[in-house]
């Protein structure tokens, strides 16, 4: 059982993708040769030839729309879109079309495309490369939200989105590409879509997060441990569908909830699930509902990112404030 | 200074707007029953576009893109692809669809606002009507890349408009297209307005044609009145791309003659002069000149093709006029195939507020 890392989990996934099923397709810009920017996709076009692991012009528009087309023809296209600042441009294929073709189509075309991109920053990239953009796609019906945090999960998830017969975008936490490895059994199972994972029982409060910011988010409810507080912690992994069940489940237990997000506050998605928790378990909460999340700002250059991230300390401090509410 | 690279774009015509030939004509303008063919869808379309837009002004249809002027190219487009071809039309090329398979029902049913008619029954792998213009042409290369893995020896065709051209979407689909030697044809529908900018303040480039070259991909004009010479580009086109020689760029040139849509009002933008003078181009009334000068057409046949016409529209128009209502849930259905948790108490609530049936235009 090999000992991977979440972008090596990728490549795994990738390749029994490709290797099981002759109408998936990986494309991208720098897929091919150079196996990904971030190495994902090595040594897949060398295994799997030109065309079905191509390199595309350098226009996210495009990788997209042409996406929407193969899908439309019965192929399973997973796309890739180089850094999350560069998602613009694809998202009126994504929105107008790949979320709607079912729909507006009565079920006659489909579109089963995988997106997947980096998501979140703190690895001192360019302008542009740390971007934490996901209500843009949480907001649109018809889009399954993906964001894995660990390497097994990230295979398993990876496989259940290639498989959905309908459009999943997948972000992968940059900051967790190398982080950590984990044995990752190559069977080819696919994990259950639209589930939470409760990474950490605990019976004070629960701290819901999701991405990179899981990394901080363990590493407070370690801290707080040894205060005698007892965090749950749960990933989140599934942005769109939210898993409110699993949510509610906790929040009844513990009567307190933090929100943990690197993305900005306003509009951000810890505040869809901090109205569903208003709207559905307002008399189990103890204390208000707290989020602690990026700043209403641009997302700075790298030498400001730290400062932009929620640290381990501004988490405990939340934490610490519900629980004297 | 050395030239590094030159190009010529070359313009079509067989039929001039007299209805004579200005050429040697391809073998199918001297088959009766191919021409008759074509120009009877060409007679279909412009009654069935004068009464969708009659459906629309007594409250009947939604906004609706009307067609007339651009017949010829539309049929002959429809005439040149095979069944197993792929369209990505944008929203007024009913010539194409109606000889691919869509019916005059599906049409009225869509411009009433009601997407089951972009259920086709006939043809399952076209597209449906594209509004986000320009964002068509990255799915027929897309369609254009799935025929090239898989080794099928089928075509992609991709309508747009003049204004379209202008669109990032179209260079993209175009360059991946040369890039890649997909088979796909681009079709730019030239018909001299974007709504209200004319084509002359859409681009500084002689002719949309050559929009293909600077992508890699050859262009070719052709006169889109000319119902003989489009279908003689188109079939050229597509054989070439079908036997793996790469895409084509063709554009047609004709002209909207009507408004861009029923919401729309040219004459506040558009010289009545240049509409008269367009008039006198049209496509109908040449092909009918060739037709009767080869001794297949005359007023008797053409009474009878618009009575038969007529009745064929009204039947369409009964059809979507008593489709089934469509309900709230029409909005839940189709969504995933496998929905989330969330949308089943939605939907419970949208029917339980939300009308019956929505009304029927």
């Amino acid at each position: 059982m090999p000992r991977v890392t979440l972008v090596e989990g990728i490549n795994l996934a990738l390749a029994r993708a490709l290797s099981d099923d002759p109408d998936v397709v990986v494309l991208g810009e720098d897929v091919g040769v150079n196996g990904g920017v971030f190495r994902a996709t090595a040594g897949l076009q060398e295994r799997f030839g030109t065309l079905r692991v191509q390199d595309t012009p350098l226009a996210e528009g495009l990788i997209a729309g042409m996406s929407v087309g193969m899908a439309a023809q019965g192929l399973k296209p997973v796309a890739e879109i180089q850094f999350m600042g560069f998602l613009y441009p694809a998202l009126d294929q994504i929105a107008n079309h790949m979320a709607r073709q079912r729909n507006r189509t009565r079920g006659r075309l489909t579109c089963p495309v995988v997106i997947r991109m980096p998501h979140g920053g703190g690895i001192h990239a360019p302008e542009h490369h740390s971007e934490s953009l996901e209500v843009l796609l949480c907001h649109h019906a018809g889009l399954r939200v993906l964001c894995p945090t660990t390497p097994a999960r990230a295979y398993g998830l990876l496989l259940a989105a290639i498989r959905d017969p309908d459009p999943v975008i997948f972000l992968e936490p940059t900051r967790l590409y190398r982080m950590a490895r984990q044995d990752v059994v190559d069977d080819g199972i696919a994990l259950p879509l639209d589930r939470a994972e409760v990474l950490r029982e605990g019976d004070d409060v629960t701290l819901v997060s999701w991405g990179a910011m899981i990394h901080e988010t363990s590493q407070a409810a370690e801290l707080l441990a040894r205060e005698n507080i007892g965090c749950e912690v749960i990933d989140l992994t599934s942005l769109s569908p939210i898993d409110h069940d699993t949510i509610l489940a906790s929040v009844a237990h513990t009567g307190r909830l933090v929100i943990v997000h690197e993305a900005a506050r306003h509009a951000g998605l810890g505040a869809e699930i901090a109205a569903t928790v208003a709207e559905q378990a307002l008399y189990d909460l103890l204390a208000p509902v707290q989020r602690v999340t990026g700043y209403d700002t641009v997302m700075p250059y790298f030498a400001l990112e730290r400062a932009y991230i929620p640290s381990v300390e501004r988490i405990c401090d939340a934490v610490r404030d519900t629980l004297r509410a | 200074m050395k030239t590094v690279a030159e190009f010529a774009i070359a313009y079509e015509q067989l039929l001039d707007g007299e209805g004579r030939a200005t050429a040697a004509l391809p073998a199918f303008a001297a088959d009766e029953g191919q021409m008759l063919a074509m120009y009877r869808m060409m007679v279909l379309c412009r009654l069935f576009d004068a009464k969708a837009i009659n459906l629309q002004r007594t409250g009947k249809l939604g906004t609706y893109a009307p067609c007339t002027g651009h017949e010829a190219t539309h049929v002959a487009v429809g005439a040149a692809m095979r069944a197993e071809d792929v369209l990505c039309p944008v929203y007024r090329e009913y010539g194409t669809q109606i000889w691919r398979g869509v019916t005059l029902t599906e049409i009225l049913t869509y411009w009433a606002g009601d997407e089951r008619g972009t259920n086709f029954a006939v043809p399952r792998d076209d597209f449906p009507w594209c509004v986000p213009i320009g964002s068509q042409t990255p799915h027929a290369a897309g369609v254009a890349m799935a025929f090239k893995i898989r080794g099928e020896p089928r075509c992609a065709v991709a309508y747009i408009g003049d204004g379209g051209t202008s669109q990032g979407a179209f260079h993209e689909a175009v360059n991946l297209a040369g890039a890649q030697q997909l088979p796909v044809v681009f079709v730019i529908v030239n018909n001299g307005w974007a709504i209200s900018v004319p084509a002359s303040a859409q681009t500084g480039a002689q002719t949309f044609a050559q929009k293909g070259l600077g992508n890699g991909v050859p262009g070719i004009q052709v006169d889109g009145n000319d119902v003989i010479g489009v279908r003689k580009v188109m079939e050229d086109a597509l054989d070439r791309a079908r036997q793996g020689d790469g895409p084509m760029v063709v554009e047609a040139v004709t002209y909207r003659l009507s408004d861009h849509t029923t919401a729309d009002d040219a004459s506040r933008y558009r010289p009545a002069a240049e509409l008269e003078a367009a008039w006198k181009l049209e496509p109908l009334l040449r092909t009918r000149r060739y037709l009767t000068a080869q001794g297949w057409w005359d007023d008797e046949r053409e009474a009878q093709l618009r009575a038969e016409c007529a009745v064929r529209i009204e039947e369409a128009v009964h059809g979507y006029q008593h489709r089934s209502p469509a309900g709230p849930d029409h909005m839940f259905e189709h969504l995933f195939a496998n929905p989330p948790a969330r949308l089943a108490p939605q939907r419970d609530n949208a029917r339980r507020y939300g009308p019956s049936a929505l009304r029927q235009h």
